[in-house]
């Protein structure tokens, strides 16, 4: 009755602007709750998000605030994360193909909500696992990234191409993000697999609440892989494109 | 009689604000057509295989900062609306998610204003 019901409305439904400005009035006066069409679970993980946008702000403002301040060349990111490839050096190539690799996991993760809502259960078991792999995937390269920037010489407190806070940029903020990706394969793995068992079917108690879940789980799982990848758009803007 | 017809008319003159106060008083489960995130998940491929080319075409100054750009946030906006649902959650969840980060842009700008005299400064006296 509740997390169950289905919509399948177009983004904008035939609310006019002003019936919509008035449902905020409403909805924030209504001395019950305020986010009337999300369940506590996923109101208190957009409110994590938003607190996580900020840790991430500060991470690449304070990149900016560096980047802008130093009197030495930045070093070009186009080059050091050039790979070559059958003797050709191919630009920026392993930040491109993580990043269709994370991509590649959103969508997966978007169709997992699908299946989960839908009661088939194997199958968004099945993508959410397909989703972990991607992000394995993606940490795997990650360190393979900070593997060979260490060989070449990248310190949190210099480097041999130039500006010396490119390094502390660098590890901070992919390193950030890549616990993030990390924490996110713990967490896609763990809700697989009690989906995958059939445990919010048979009202299972959680193993940390004891608690039952219901499938509504799925889809905030999917609201923090999403929001990984949306840091992701960003951090693959400002550091590495820019 | 009268008093039924008085009673449609007084729920009547506050139906807008009823009615957009409780659309539906329970959490949905959000489920979209998969034709959507497919269609969702090929424009992303796209919008990054535009942002690589920027780089690997190296455009330079305010054309590749302003594709940077654009490109950026239209992958963010097909995220947070679609694969995220905010789409079709209510205005009041929106505005509470989506105005508090704007704060961040008054940082932004206050950083950056701090950045470029540091750059001043060190330069004026360093001669670097």
């Amino acid at each position: 009755m509740t997390a169950e019901h289905v919509t399948t409305e177009p983004a904008m439904s035939e609310e006019t602007l002003r019936s919509r400005v008035l449902g905020v009035v409403a909805d924030w006066s209504s001395d019950q709750r305020s986010f009337k069409s999300a369940s506590w679970g996923k109101a208190m993980m957009w409110i994590f998000l938003v607190s996580d946008t900020f840790v991430f702000s500060c991470f690449l403002i304070s990149y900016m605030t560096v980047r802008m301040s130093t009197t030495v060349e930045w070093p070009h990111p186009s080059e050091i994360f050039a790979l070559d490839i059958g003797g050709k050096k191919i630009p920026l190539i392993l930040i491109a193909i993580m990043t269709f690799d994370l991509i590649t996991s959103s969508g997966t993760m978007a169709m997992a909500v699908n299946f989960a809502y839908a009661r088939e259960r194997k199958k968004a078991a099945i993508l959410m696992l397909v989703t972990a792999f991607f992000g394995a995937a993606f940490v795997g390269m990650q360190a393979f990234e900070w593997t060979k920037l260490i060989h070449e010489g990248v310190r949190p407190w210099g480097n041999p191409f130039g500006a010396a806070q490119f390094g502390s940029s660098f590890f901070m903020i992919t390193g950030f993000h890549g616990f993030h990706v990390s924490v996110g394969v713990l967490f896609l793995l763990i809700i697989a697999r009690a989906v995958w068992r059939g445990d919010y079917d048979v009202g299972r108690p959680g193993f940390f609440t004891s608690r039952k879940g219901r499938y509504e789980i799925v889809e905030i799982m999917g609201l923090y892989w999403h929001f990984v990848d949306l840091v992701w758009v960003f951090i693959f803007a400002f550091f590495y494109l820019w | 009689m009268t008093a039924m017809t008085d009673d449609t008319t007084h729920a009547h003159a506050h139906a807008p604000l009823a009615h957009a106060a409780q659309p539906a008083a329970q959490a949905h489960g959000q489920q979209h057509p998969i034709k959507l995130y497919l269609l969702v998940w090929t424009l992303l491929f796209v919008l990054s295989a535009c942002s690589y080319l920027v780089d690997y075409f190296d455009f330079h100054g305010l054309l590749r900062w302003t594709l940077i750009i654009v490109f950026m946030m239209l992958k963010a906006g097909l995220i947070v609306a679609v694969f995220m649902h905010m789409a079709w959650e209510r205005l009041a969840l929106v505005v509470a998610i989506l105005t508090p980060p704007l704060a961040v842009l008054v940082l932004m700008a206050m950083m950056a204003w701090e950045g470029e005299y540091t750059n001043y400064l060190r330069v004026f006296f360093f001669g670097a």
